[in-house]
């Protein structure tokens, strides 16, 4: 049961505010949260707060705060899995979810939370269900133009760079199409993954984790059916075998609920009517047995004299990918010991940078080629760092607080586990003028990738 | 919240109530029944539309309506429950639309609030668990999470329904899942091994979370691992990788996965989450960092050498923040595995530069004066302290100080001799700390009497540290916090959880300072408000307690050890408490103090007691840890007087709770 519930810019603005039991004593609920959470001291989590006998809940989506307030105690899974269903359900009928469409649209999303809850209590978060209800048009800040496509990046997928910005084709508002017949009839289907590696210092690989999603975001009038065809060699679990290759595994497999799965275990096509609007129609998990080489490889060398401070790190960055893949927006973070002064690099090409920062290296790399390799050659100096007397003076090893290096980057069109949509056909019911259009996409990108050194 | 006093709204919004189109329009009927339910003047007319709304063709209808029955009670909550409407909404639960048959439970746990909520019978439990498939997730985990009030009546029926549960084990959606385990683990309270089966079970889904993208999910997942291993340290053992930190990780996470990486640590993977705790040591935050350090204590207790190696080579760092936590896992490492006492021994000299703060001076002090025989240097390190301690600015560090040389004195006396004399010389003089100057004082006194008994009080039997440890690590049974799974408890934790709902109490009660001569007077010594309750509760009479209790220390111990805990509480305390203030408040109420730790001891505790005139006894002790804003109460009693014992601990209550108003 929700008391309150109501969207924060990320300063601190109320956009939304809705109290569904009254039971707010007449204090601004919103203001309090937002001075909860800027006093907060460093060791607590911000995710659960309290005061008096009301518990804050929060979720931070696109830079705003979605707080709901409840006086019971109830399940954290529950109401954190409800604010980020709101989020995408915000997102799909305001088109995206930001402070401006928000602000563009308070009417549609008060209407919207009318819809979704009552006294509290949820009702329902289904597109079908809602659009029944829903009267309120979106309202767009800039007409949809095709010509925008030529830089479609992708809908939700938050890459760290985030320079791949959302492509206004994903982002105009889902029910839009009824008032507009105009507008084309879209599906867009991403497959993403997000890799988690961290490898020794002695380039042995320690652990390797892949979470892969299928996203689809649909514009199809709902009831369509859609199939969507995997790579036949897919196998899940550890035993199975499939096709002659090597085949590509995952571990732990999971399907939105709306999906048919009659026909995945012969020919692994998914079959499903999804509503309109975004929608996860399979997660799985990868771990530890990737079938392709890791993507990036870092060769560090060391060089530390004690006596006078001086500390020269040489990093070669191998990129394994096949020549034609490039990897994008790679950025090298490298902490380093305390003190460091200053810093002489000398990079391998010029479109690189390597700045310090915050106690750390940052090299940045716009773009690198599949199979090529970049080097890069740092001098500084370490003052405050004197070393126990009585050892050598120029060593190898590296000073503590050297390391890890971690690594942010992301591969358009390459999945670490091997997984491609062979296909994705649409049966139509209504008959329809226009042929839909089909976008599939394949994004992996980087969530933790640390090499020690 | 739109505006909804004008005069003109009241009179239109009543027209349209009357109106019997009005529920034609299912969309106008729900805005009138929302809009309507928080005006005062129009609840006459709401009624008849709710009541109608009920038999609704339109499910749509019938939902609004039957959230409307719980608002209508709601708003005159004195009235009576109105038995007719019960009847309807218990017989609704059988309705087609599986919204209307959610809301029907919400509705009546709201109605029926006062009598403990709906009630699940057999029949209602079956029907509810046949129809869950039909729910969506949301319905799913709410009627999971009533049927937890349902207790099967024979162990056949109770695995039928975890048959039934099984598939929703599997969900996509986690809080469908932790709602099904929850429910098993209740269910299931005296099957361990399905408990420990389900656990399996979930442990895909919470990785998964764990590892998801959005991070708050991510950190109450964490949470609930934590809580798992608390029964099952095996558990995510093998896992251990996944609660690897990432760098672009909030804080609040990082620190949650750190206490995760300590509790799963097993002979295994030790060796790699050393490793990786290592690196974290040196990160750029400094809470982090210190974070990391006190993790790898607290796994030095099981693997010592490993341990102390990695944080004698952190002192190389010669970093503030990292020396003086180093120093302080040292002390509590050397007391508890005294196996390591050599090699800590041997990384400690130098370290005096690196530390400013009043902790880990404490902690190094204290370490140079219990093993100072063993550290060549530790007569001229504490020489130096003793040199600037006109400069110091922490009374504790004095203290430790002086504690600190005697004990070395006794070892060394002739290199201590003259810096003992100087610092005793100091501390009575010139110290203006009346506890350092008293400290000061019984020390020089002590030595007045002679070595031998300097010896003797100084040196004598420590109480066994492993016990401490035993206590801390105890497995905790699952069903102890089974209840607590899938709630805010552990996404809080259990201490902090404690002083929440001690606030959030329903007998919440102003702790203004109690009319002083109330509690002077001899007689009966409970405030006026609390004898009304006494009264009213137990109708047996007013509690007395007999002033002048004697009892020593050691007819309390023996009476402690063979008693059983009768009640145990948790009430909110700021810890700035002096032990002086407790003894003499409580001193009023005719409670004994029998032992009390020192101010600023950690954890520190309290022994106390108290006898009424019918001759019960109440032994008591308060537990304080640090960081932690409640103090833990544990009442054992004589003879077992459920309503003697009530009373008594509602005076306990209002001492406490008016001495921790008190800001020092």
């Amino acid at each position: 049961m929700i008391s309150q519930f109501f969207i924060l810019s990320s300063k601190g603005d109320p956009l939304i505010y809705k109290d569904f039991r009254g039971d707010s004593g007449g204090r601004d609920v919103a203001e309090l949260f937002y001075r909860k959470l800027m006093g907060l001291p460093g060791e607590e989590s911000p995710v659960v707060m309290h005061h008096d006998d009301r518990h804050f809940i929060h979720i931070r989506h696109s830079g705003l705060y979605l707080v709901a307030t409840t006086s019971e105690n109830i399940s954290p899974f529950s109401l954190l899995e409800l604010l980020s269903r709101l989020a995408t359900l915000l997102g799909d009928y305001c088109g995206s979810l930001g402070e401006g469409t928000i602000s563009r649209n308070v009417a549609l999303v008060y209407e919207l939370l009318d819809e979704v809850l009552d006294y509290g209590y949820v009702q329902t978060t289904s597109t079908e269900m809602l659009r029944n209800f829903i009267q309120t048009e979106a309202v767009v800040s800039k007409p949809f133009s095709l010509f925008d496509l030529s830089s479609v990046g992708l809908f939700g997928a938050e890459t760290q760079q985030s320079k791949v910005a959302p492509s206004s084709a994903a982002s105009r508002p889902v029910l839009s199409s009824r008032s507009d017949p105009s507008q084309k009839n879209e599906v867009f289907l991403d497959v993403v993954e997000r890799l988690s590696v961290l490898i020794a210092s002695n380039g042995s690989l320690l652990k390797v984790d892949v979470q892969g999603e299928i996203r689809l975001k649909s514009f199809l009038p709902s009831g369509s059916e859609m199939r969507i065809g995997l790579t036949e060699e897919f196998c899940v679990g550890k035993s199975e075998l499939r096709g002659y290759g090597p085949g590509i595994r995952v571990d732990e497999v999971s399907f939105h609920s709306s999906v048919q799965l009659d026909e995945f275990e012969s020919h692994r096509i998914l079959r499903l009517q999804p509503p309109q609007g975004e929608l996860t129609v399979m997660r799985y998990q990868l771990s530890d047995d990737l079938p392709s080489p890791l993507p990036f490889r870092l060769f560090p060398s060391v060089q530390w004299d004690r006596g006078s401070g001086r500390l020269q790190v040489y990093l070669k960055l191998r990129c394994d990918l096949p020549p034609k893949s490039q990897a994008l927006n790679i950025r090298l973070h490298l902490p380093l010991p305390r003190g460091v002064v200053s810093l002489s690099q000398e990079l391998s090409s010029p479109e690189q940078k390597a700045e310090l920062c915050d106690g750390a290296l940052r090299w940045d790399l716009p773009r690198v080629q599949g199979g090529s390799q970049l080097s890069g050659l740092f001098q500084m100096e370490v003052p405050g760092l004197p070393g126990p007397p009585g050892q050598g003076q120029s060593t190898s090893a590296p000073p503590l607080g050297l390391g890890p290096a971690s690594l942010s980057f992301e591969l358009p069109r390459h999945t670490c586990s091997g997984l491609q949509v062979r296909f994705l056909r649409l049966a139509f019911r209504h008959c329809s003028n226009a042929n839909p259009h089909k976008w599939v996409r394949h994004l992996s990108h980087s969530d933790a990738y640390v090499i020690r050194i | 919240m739109p505006y909804l006093g004008s005069e003109d709204v009241v009179k239109e919004l009543k027209k349209a109530l009357c109106n019997p189109h009005v529920q034609a329009d299912r969309l106008r009927y729900r805005n009138v029944i929302q809009r309507v339910i928080r005006m005062p003047g129009v609840q006459e007319y709401i009624q008849q539309p709710i009541l109608s709304g009920l038999r609704d063709k339109a499910s749509y209808v019938r939902r609004v309506a039957v959230l409307g029955c719980a608002k209508m009670h709601n708003l005159h909550e004195d009235s009576e429950v109105d038995g007719a409407l019960v009847n309807e909404l218990y017989s609704l639960l059988r309705d087609q639309d599986p919204i209307v048959v959610v809301n029907c439970l919400r509705a009546l746990e709201e109605i029926l609030r006062q009598e403990g909520g709906v009630v699940i019978n057999k029949p209602i439990a079956h029907h509810l668990l046949n129809r869950m498939s039909k729910l969506d997730q949301w319905g799913q985990a709410e009627v999971l999470n009533f049927l937890l009030r349902y207790q099967p009546r024979s162990e056949e029926e109770l695995f039928d329904i975890l048959n039934l549960l099984d598939s929703f084990l599997k969900s996509s959606s986690p809080s469908v899942v932790m709602g099904a385990a929850k429910l098993f683990l209740i269910l299931a309270e005296k099957f361990p091994h399905v408990q420990t089966d389900v656990l399996m079970q979930v442990k895909g889904p919470l990785l998964a979370a764990c590892s998801s993208e959005s991070r708050e999910l991510c950190f109450a997942a964490l949470c609930h691992v934590r809580q798992i291993l608390h029964s099952l340290p095996g558990h995510f053992s093998s896992h251990y990788k996944k609660f690897f930190c990432s760098y672009s990780e909030p804080h609040y996470i990082k620190l949650q996965k750190v206490e995760v990486l300590c509790e799963l640590v097993n002979d295994e993977n030790v060796q790699q989450v050393l490793e990786e705790l290592r690196g974290y040591c040196t990160d750029v935050s400094a809470d982090f960092a210190q974070a990391a350090i006190f993790a790898i204590g607290g796994i030095a207790r099981t693997y010592t050498d490993q341990c102390v190696q990695i944080l004698t080579e952190l002192l190389e760092l010669r970093q503030e923040h990292i020396t003086t936590v180093v120093v302080q896992t040292f002390r509590d490492l050397v007391w508890l595995c005294p196996q390591c006492t050599e090699a800590v021994c041997q990384a400690l000299p130098g370290c005096e530069e690196n530390i400013q703060d009043s902790e880990g001076k404490q902690a190094l002090i204290w370490l140079l004066g219990v093993h100072g025989e063993r550290i060549p240097s530790a007569p001229y390190v504490l020489e130096d302290f003793v040199e600037n301690v006109k400069a110091e600015a922490f009374p504790a560090v004095k203290m430790e100080l002086l504690t600190a040389l005697l004990r070395l004195f006794l070892s060394r006396p002739a290199e201590c001799q003259d810096t003992l004399g100087r610092l005793l010389h100091y501390c009575v003089e010139e110290e203006k700390d009346m506890a350092v100057r008293d400290r000061g004082l019984f020390y020089y006194r002590l030595l007045l009497a002679g070595v031998d008994g300097v010896k003797r009080i100084l040196c004598s039997p420590k109480s066994d540290p492993s016990l401490g440890l035993l206590e801390d690590q105890a497995e905790r049974p699952v069903n102890s916090w089974a209840s607590d799974f899938n709630t805010l408890v552990p996404v809080y934790g259990k201490a902090r959880w404690a002083t929440i709902s001690k606030c959030q109490g329903p007998e919440r009660r102003g702790l203004e300072l109690p009319n002083t001569a109330s509690f002077a007077a001899s007689g009966p010594l409970i405030p006026e408000e609390d004898k009304e309750r006494v009264q009213e509760s137990s109708g047996s009479g007013v509690l007395m307690l007999v002033p002048n209790l004697q009892l020593t220390a050691e007819c309390f111990e023996k009476a402690w050890l063979s008693l059983q805990v009768a009640h145990q509480q948790a009430l909110p305390w700021q810890g700035a408490v002096h032990p002086d203030t407790l003894q003499m408040a409580l001193q009023v109420v005719h409670i004994q103090t029998i032992a009390v730790s020192r101010a600023g001891a950690q954890p520190w505790k309290a022994y106390l007691s108290a006898q009424d005139d019918a001759g019960c006894l109440f032994l008591m002790e308060l537990l304080w840890e640090p960081g932690n804003s409640a103090v833990q109460i544990s009442v054992k009693q004589s003879e077992p007087r459920p309503e003697a014992l009530s009373s008594f601990m509602s005076v306990l209550e209002t001492v406490i709770g008016t001495i921790g108003d008190i800001k020092l």
